[in-house]
């Protein structure tokens, strides 16, 4: 029975220029969908995923993304605002690598598009007032 | 026909003053012109709300059961060092005070989740704040310890008082090295990745008064949610710089130092701020009315986004090392837009100031002296303005 994850996969800055993940395809017979990719800043990659194919090929894709260095986290954590903290000011905007966080024209406020975020969680830190909450 | 600033007040306290905002202001004279307004107008209010590192408070806290000498021992609020090199129980908080434990910058980026900005913020709130001190002890003050809280409504006086505010205009910062960096400007982005501004451009205090005509020593202020007054020029408040033909300078100038009753302010325009790898500090929101006397002043406060021009800046080795240079200068038209041209490529902006808040100050400002709750001051003594020469 074939079975579909949807995980993040977080490559160091060593590892980052690999051809790690085509070997889930070609050595674990595993199907794939690249939802989200991106470098940070920090030049560490960020992939997430949506992963099929029998669970024991998972199992073993999973190992072996594990053992060449590669973090697996399941994308079960929410990235929220909380509005009470918000001061629109606007320094996620550069740093939201999705365009999740974006200025309106009119009312110059930051709108939050929360099903556009990844919950990559880059913005946690650079809010300066920490309005982006992580929820798990 | 020249306005004075009694008459203006009368007409507040009929309740018949005409105030707009500063963006009103702008919009107004582009269709009717500068004659017009002058005759109509007789306020413009502004606003920013933005991190501004040189603010603290201080406090006289009263007297404990058997009282104690802080002057010349050590205190902390929250864990946050309070200076106390004052009498008895006068104490200082600057915003970007980090606690004693806080790794700072040796896991870098450091986070710097709380500091004294942030005790502003909780102690503004009505939060109780843990106050423990040791000092040596007097034959007039025998304690030695004292680990207490306390709370804004149960201190004597506490008074917000900032060094340095309000920048008349500011750097756009941008990273020219190939590794992020972290700044009081935010998080920059290598190989010029993003540019960050902070100033509310057309809505912001002195760049509708540029030459400081009305703005000076003693004017009444919207300060942290209440009501302030400008104590002095700010430190490095620098008039003489290149300025346009409005009279607007082309880098930062003038600044304020201001004070007031923390008691009547609040946590809603006093947050404490944690610029990552930088360190903690306030945002502080700021408005000033500005009465429009005549022809001049209509003029100067109807500058809008286009007319202001600001310096781009590397952050990496220009402005660390005390070079000198720009990348060349752009107008907050341009910065708000969302993106500006450097070097023929296209680079996003962002601003650390809010200017949706620094809207709603100019519009919670306009709306005091529409009800007659907000009068205007004469300013006591002048700004210094620039040389002539
Ligand atoms: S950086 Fe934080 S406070 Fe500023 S707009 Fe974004 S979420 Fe709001
Ligand atoms: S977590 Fe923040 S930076 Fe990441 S996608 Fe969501 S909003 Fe954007």
């Amino acid at each position: 029975m074939k079975i579909t994850k949807n995980i993040v996969l977080k490559f160091s800055r060593e590892i980052v220029d690999q051809p790690i993940v085509c070997k889930l395809a070609k050595v674990y017979d595993l199907s794939f969908n690249i939802i989200k990719a991106y470098v940070t800043p920090r030049q560490e990659g960020y992939l997430i995923l949506q992963v099929s194919g029998r669970e024991s090929d998972l199992k073993k894709g999973f190992e072996y993304l594990t053992e060449s260095g590669v973090k697996i986290e399941p994308v079960s954590q929410d990235v929220v605002r909380n509005e009470e903290k918000c001061t629109h000011c606007g320094v996620c905007v550069g740093i939201c690598p999705v365009g999740a966080l974006a200025v309106d024209e009119d009312t110059r406020k930051i709108n939050f598009y929360s099903e556009k975020c990844t919950a990559c969680g880059l913005c946690i830190n650079v809010c300066p007032v920490r309005a982006m909450e992580v929820r798990f | 026909m020249a306005k004075t600033i009694s008459e203006i007040n009368e007409k507040i306290k009929k309740g018949k003053a005409v105030v707009l905002t500063a963006e009103e202001m702008t919009e107004f004279v582009r269709k009717k012109g500068v004659p017009q307004a002058a005759k109509e107008i007789d306020v413009v209010t502004t606003g920013t709300f933005g991190p501004m590192c040189s603010s603290g408070m201080y406090i006289n806290l009263g007297h404990s059961k058997p009282k104690i000498k802080l002057g010349g021992g050590s205190c902390y609020l929250n864990e946050v060092p309070a200076y106390c090199g004052f009498a008895a129980v006068d104490i200082y908080l600057g915003c970007s005070q980090v606690p004693d434990s806080d790794p700072r910058n040796t896991i870098h980026p450091g986070e710097f989740r709380y500091g004294g900005g942030h005790v502003i913020e909780d102690f503004v709130a009505g939060k109780d704040i843990k106050l423990s001190a040791k000092t040596y002890g007097t034959d007039c003050y025998p304690r030695k310890q004292l680990e207490t809280f306390i709370n804004i409504k149960d201190v004597n006086e506490a008074v917000l008082f900032n060094l340095r505010n309000a920048y008349q205009n500011y750097n756009v910062a941008v990273n020219l090295s190939e590794k992020v960096i972290y700044t009081y400007m935010g998080v920059l982005k290598p190989k010029i990745g993003n540019a960050n501004y902070c100033s509310a451009g057309q809505l912001s205090p002195l760049l509708n008064d540029p030459l400081y005509k009305i703005v000076g020593i003693g004017t009444k202020i919207f300060l942290g949610g209440g009501q302030g007054f400008v104590s002095f020029q700010g430190t490095q408040h620098n008039p003489n710089v290149e300025r346009g033909l409005n009279g607007v300078p082309k880098v930062p100038a003038g600044t304020l130092a201001v004070i007031g009753d923390l008691k009547q302010m609040s946590a809603k325009w006093l947050r404490g701020t944690s610029m990552l790898g930088y360190g903690p500090t306030l945002t502080v929101g700021i408005g000033i009315p500005i009465p429009v006397l005549d022809e001049e002043i209509a003029r100067y406060t109807s500058v809008g986004d286009e007319e202001i021009f600001a310096p781009i800046v590397d952050y990496s080795d220009v402005y660390p090392n005390a070079k000198d240079g720009t990348l060349g200068s752009v107008s907050y038209k341009e910065l708000k837009s969302g993106s500006i041209k450097i070097e023929g490529r296209k680079v996003p902006t962002a601003s650390l100031s809010s200017y949706y808040k620094a809207r709603e100050i100019a519009g919670i400002l306009k709306n005091w002296i529409e009800k007659g709750e907000f009068l205007l001051t004469e300013k006591v003594a002048d700004l210094p303005g620039p040389n002539r020469d």
